[in-house]
C-alpha cells in the first residue's frame, strides 16, 4: 500500500476515536459514537496488514487465527454477561489490554536488542509500558476477583503492608533503572514479575466500594501504556489513541471520585491508614422491625409520594422489571413515584440508569442525588431496594469509617423507610447501617424480586 | 518521526482527551469508561506489527498471545459497550 495512503487512513482512524469519545459523552449520540469507534478500530486492524514499512510477513495465518480465537472468546463473553457482572468484565477487558501492551513492548524490545542495544529512549518507553501494563493487568485481575466475589471485597490490609508495597515499588523502579542502564533481557523480565506483584499489592487494600474508581484509573493507565508502546513502534495511531484514553480516563476517574465525595489520593491510599478491624459486633443485637409484604403494600398505598432507591441488590435479583411494575401500579393509584439514583449505586457509576433503562423506566423519573435529597422531607415512603452503603448515615456521622465523606441519599428525613434486603449482612463496603435499627424503618427480608412480586400482588388486592 | 513531532502529538492528544469528555453526564460514566477501554484495544495493531516480524519461537509465542489478548480487549469492549447503550435506545428521541 502507498505509504501516504496508509498514513492518511491511520489519521482517519485517530479522528474516529476522537468522535467516538465525543459521541459517548452525550446520551443521544452515545451508541453511534461507539459504532464509529468500532468501525475505526476495524479499519485499523485491516490496513495494518498492508503496512508499507513492514516487508517481512512471517506469521500472517497464525495472526489471523489468533484474531479469530480472540473474537470467539471476547464476543460471547460480552454478549452473554449479565448486566450485574458488567463492571468486572470491563475490568477484565482492561487487564488483558494492559497485558497485551506489555507483551508488545517486550517483543519489540527483544527484537531490537537482537540487533544491538536499543536507544535509551526506546528502553525507557519499554520499561514504562512493561511496568504499567503488568500493574494494570494484575490489578485488573484482582478487581475482577473482588467484584465477582471470588475473594473478599473488604480492604486486605496486613501488618507492615505498606512497607511491602513500598519495597516492591522500589524493586520495580530499581530493576527499571537496571534495565535502562544495561539493556539486558533478564532485568526486564525481573521487572515485569515485580510489576505484576505490585499490581496485586496495589489493589488489595482498596475497599470494595472504591473498586470502580480503580478500574477507571487502571483504564487510563492502560491507555498510557498503549501510547508508550506506540512510541517504541513508531506508530502515530497508537500514540494518539493511547493518549486520548489516558487523558479522558484521568478526567473520568476524577469525576467518579468527586461523585463519591473522595479524593483520588484518599481512595488509593486510604487503606494504608485505615484500621483493619472496624468496630462491628456490638451493634448486632439491637432489635429491628421486619414487616410482611402486606405491611409494605399498605404503607405504599396510603403514601402520596414514594421514592425508590435502587442498589446492587436490584441488579443481582434482576428485579428492574418488577420494580417498574410496582411503580406503575402506584402511579395508577395516584401516588407520585420517583427513583432516587445515587451516582455510584451498584458497582459502577450509572449502573442503575442502565438497568432501569432496560426496564423502560421513563427517563424523567430517574432523579439524581442533588435534586432528590431536598425532596425527602416531603416524601412519605422511601423504598430501598437492595441498596445499603449509598443510604448509610455513617458516611456523615462516623469519621474514619471507609465511606466517611461520601455524599449519600438522605432517606432518613423521609416519613418511612422500607428496606428490601436479603439479610442483615452489611453492604459492599462492609459497614453496619444504623438506619436499619431506626424506629421508622421496616425491613422486608428476601430476594428483591420475590419481595417485590409479593408486594405487587398484595397491592393489587388492596 | 522526530521527538519534537511525537511530543507535539502527545500533548495535543492530551488536550483533546480532556476536552471531549469534559461534559459527560453521570449516566454515561460506565459506557464511556467501557468505550475508552475498547479504544485502547487498538494495541491490537501494535501486536500484529510485532507478530508479523517475529522470527524466534519466544517472540512469536509472546506476540501471538498479545494478539489474542488485544482482540479480546477490542472486540469484547465494543460489543459490551454497545449492549449497555442498547438499553438507552428510544429515549433520546422522546426526551
Amino acid at each position: 500500500m502507498n505509504s501516504n495512503l496508509y498514513e492518511l487512513t491511520g489519521l482517519a482512524v485517530a479522528i474516529s476515536f476522537i468522535m467516538a469519545l465525543k459521541g459517548l459523552s452525550a446520551p443521544k449520540t452515545a451508541r453511534r459514537g461507539n459504532l464509529i469507534g468500532a468501525a475505526g478500530a476495524t479499519i485499523a486492524t485491516v490496513i495494518v496488514f498492508f503496512d508499507p514499512s513492514s516487508t517481512k510477513h512471517h506469521n500472517t495465518l497464525l495472526i489471523l487465527a489468533a484474531i479469530a480465537f480472540g473474537v470467539l472468546v471476547g464476543v460471547p463473553a460480552a454478549r452473554k454477561i449479565q448486566m450485574t457482572q458488567m463492571p468486572q468484565l470491563v475490568a477484565l477487558f482492561n487487564g488483558v489490554g494492559g497485558g497485551a501492551a506489555a507483551l508488545v513492548a517486550t517483543v519489540e524490545y527483544l527484537n531490537l536488542s537482537s540487533e544491538g542495544k536499543p536507544s535509551t529512549a526506546n528502553i525507557v518507553a519499554t520499561v514504562f509500558t512493561v511496568i504499567v501494563g503488568c500493574t494494570s493487568f494484575a490489578g485488573s485481575v484482582i478487581t475482577f476477583l473482588k467484584l465477582q466475589e471470588l475473594m473478599t471485597t473488604r480492604p486486605v490490609v496486613f501488618p507492615g503492608g505498606r512497607f511491602v508495597i513500598a519495597a516492591t515499588l522500589a524493586g520495580v523502579l530499581a530493576t527499571g533503572g537496571w534495565t535502562i542502564a544495561s539493556g539486558g533481557n533478564t532485568p526486564l523480565l525481573v521487572m515485569g514479575g515485580l510489576s505484576l506483584l505490585f499490581g496485586v499489592l496495589f489493589v488489595l487494600p482498596v475497599g470494595g466500594a472504591d473498586v470502580p474508581i480503580v478500574i477507571s484509573l487502571l483504564n487510563a493507565f492502560t491507555g498510557l501504556t498503549v501510547a508508550a508502546s506506540g512510541y517504541v513502534l513508531q506508530s502515530t495511531l497508537l500514540i494518539v489513541a493511547g493518549t486520548l484514553v489516558g487523558a479522558s480516563g484521568t478526567i473520568l476517574t476524577r469525576k467518579m471520585a468527586e461523585a463519591m465525595g473522595r479524593s483520588l489520593f484518599g481512595t488509593l491510599f486510604g487503606a494504608f491508614t485505615a484500621k483493619p478491624q472496624a468496630a462491628t459486633g456490638a451493634a448486632e443485637t439491637r432489635p429491628v422491625k421486619s414487616g410482611s409484604p402486606d405491611d409494605v403494600a399498605i404503607l405504599l398505598n396510603y403514601a402520596s409520594r414514594v421514592v425508590i432507591v435502587p442498589g446492587f441488590g436490584l441488579a443481582v435479583a434482576q428485579a428492574q422489571h418488577t420494580v417498574r411494575e410496582l411503580a406503575d401500579l402506584l402511579a395508577a393509584k395516584g401516588v407520585e413515584v420517583a427513583y432516587g439514583i445515587h451516582p455510584v449505586a451498584g458497582r459502577m457509576p450509572g449502573h442503575m440508569n442502565v438497568l432501569l433503562a432496560e426496564a423502560n423506566v421513563p427517563y424523567e423519573q430517574l432523579v439524581e442525588m442533588e435534586e432528590i435529597n431536598p425532596t425527602f422531607p416531603q416524601t412519605d415512603v422511601v423504598l430501598v431496594v437492595g441498596a445499603n452503603d449509598v443510604v448509610n448515615p455513617a458516611a456523615k456521622t462516623t469519621p474514619g469509617c471507609p465511606i466517611y465523606g461520601m455524599p449519600i441519599l438522605d432517606v432518613a428525613s423521609a416519613g418511612n423507610v422500607i428496606f428490601l434486603k436479603r439479610s442483615m449482612r452489611p453492604g459492599f463496603a462492609g459497614i453496619e447501617n444504623d438506619l436499619l435499627y431506626d424506629a421508622k424503618t421496616t425491613l422486608l427480608f428476601g430476594d428483591a424480586k420475590d419481595s417485590l412480586t409479593k408486594v405487587v400482588s398484595a397491592l393489587k388486592n388492596l | 518521526m522526530t521527538s519534537m513531532a511525537i511530543l507535539t502529538i502527545f500533548l495535543l492528544s492530551i488536550f483533546v482527551g480532556f476536552e471531549v469528555v469534559s461534559k459527560v453526564s453521570t449516566t454515561l460514566h460506565t459506557p464511556l469508561m467501557s468505550g475508552a477501554n475498547a479504544i485502547h484495544g487498538i494495541i491490537l495493531v501494535g501486536a500484529i506489527l510485532v507478530a508479523d516480524k517475529a522470527t524466534s519461537t519466544l517472540e512469536t509465542t509472546l506476540s501471538i498471545l498479545a494478539v489474542v489478548l488485544a482482540t479480546i480487549n477490542m472486540v469484547g469492549g465494543f460489543v459490551v459497550t454497545d449492549r449497555m447503550l442498547e438499553m438507552f435506545k428510544g429515549k433520546g428521541g422522546k426526551k
